[in-house]
């Protein structure tokens, strides 16, 4: 009877290890169909192959991140109104917020900065372009001392 | 031949590269763009608009210009769910229509004295027509984080391209909705539109829309946007690529 119980332990045992075997065989050999497939997809329809139809959502094209994380306090700049300079924090290479140190009109706040901007259109980290060109379009009406400060935070976070 | 005059508070340049050009043809832009001012600046006490904001003009002693700017607001406030409008703490101020209407006006006039291959540009906001070298205009989108740099070159033709902007106070772009909430999470919108007009006042609206701007510009169908927020990213509609130079570091 023992020994009824045992091997029927020892065949269950078996006989599981044999299912596990089965399952995980086929796991294993996917590579290779896969691998197959890839390198005959020149022939077949591409699948899964990033083209510039699909959106890709915020495809970053940085080439490495441009700053260094951190917290940067940018220069004291003079607005018409008063004084302003912002503090920069980066993290993971991206400016996760930016605060305002001296703003005119009362306490500091800060600027929550939502990085995502929507799955359905295409987002990127602007890049400078080394084309020089005689016409720019731009906005007239900037706020010079807030860009000032935040341009004097950043420069300090480049890497 | 290119010539470059600050009127209305901003530098206008405009450049003609037809064979005869003459300094006479550029000067009626320039000219034109004082008549506007005189008839729409809030700074000037005499304009037409200063009287009408101090209740000194009956509506009907406008002028034909003024009853069309009028229109135009009213209908742009109408196509931007309000977001577009001119009346704010019970003052006109249609600056923000004006400026890209003027535009056109005057790229009409190069084209009614027989200039082909031209463009305007006011603070930034330009109208195209023709071409340079047989090549479409190449306009830069500057970074609104450094103003001696441009993220984008653009190519463009018989279009115009129109750009919004932040600023933290005392800017002239607000929420209607939430007039007092300051718009700081968008550094800058550029909007190409079918002309100068279009471009300018979707541009001027959609800045007002924060982050949702981007995507009013998507759904119309003619235009194309970049908008770039106060983390440095930008997010761009799906035609916009199409006029985009790849940077070839050439020049």
């Amino acid at each position: 009877m023992r020994k009824a119980i045992v091997s029927a332990v020892i065949l269950a045992v078996f006989v599981f290890y044999s299912i596990l075997h089965a399952h995980s065989a086929p796991v294993a050999v996917v590579p290779t169909p896969v691998a197959g497939t890839r390198s005959t997809a020149s022939s077949t329809t591409p699948t899964q192959v990033p083209t510039g139809a699909t959106p890709t959502p915020h495809a970053t094209q940085t080439s490495g991140s441009k700053y260094k994380d951190g917290t940067y306090t940018g220069s004291v700049a003079d607005a018409q109104w008063g004084l302003v300079q912002v503090e920069a924090i980066i993290q993971n290479g991206k400016i996760t917020d930016v605060k305002f140190l001296q703003y005119p009109n009362d306490r500091s706040r800060s600027i929550e900065i939502n990085s995502i901007a929507d799955p359905q259109l295409v987002s990127e980290a602007i890049q400078a372009q080394s084309a020089n060109v005689a016409i720019v379009t731009g906005a007239t009406d900037t706020s010079d001392a807030f860009i000032q400060s935040l341009s004097d935070a950043l420069s300090q976070a480049q890497a | 031949m290119k010539q470059l005059q600050l009127l209305m508070g901003m530098p206008i340049t405009v450049e003609i590269v037809d064979p005869g050009v003459t300094e006479a043809g550029i000067e009626q832009v320039f000219a034109y763009f004082r008549t506007v001012d005189e008839t729409f600046s809030t700074y000037k006490e005499h304009s037409e608009i200063s009287k009408i904001n101090r209740g000194e003009l009956a509506e009907a002693e406008y002028s034909e210009d003024m009853k069309t700017i009028l229109t135009l607001s009213e209908q742009t406030r109408q196509e931007t769910n309000g977001y577009f409008n001119i009346r704010h703490k019970g003052k006109l101020d249609p600056s923000g229509i004006v400026k890209g209407w003027a535009i056109l006006q005057a790229a009409k006039l190069l084209k009614d004295a027989g200039w082909r291959n031209f463009y305007i540009d006011a603070g930034g906001d330009i109208q195209m027509a023709g071409y340079k070298d047989g090549k479409p205009w190449r306009v830069g989108i500057r970074n609104p984080f450094n103003r001696d740099e441009i993220v984008k070159v653009l190519q463009l033709t018989d279009r115009g391209v129109a750009t919004s902007g932040t600023a933290i106070r005392g800017q002239h772009i607000y929420n209607p909705h939430r007039p007092r909430t300051p718009l700081r999470d968008i550094m800058s919108l550029t909007v190409i539109g079918p002309d100068i007009y279009e471009a300018d006042r979707f541009a001027t609206a959609a800045f007002a829309m924060g982050k949702e701007g981007i995507f009013f510009i998507e759904q119309l169908p003619g235009f194309e946007g970049y908008m770039i927020d106060a983390s440095a990213c930008a997010t761009f509609t799906t035609g916009f690529e199409r006029h985009v130079v790849q940077d070839d570091s050439t020049h």
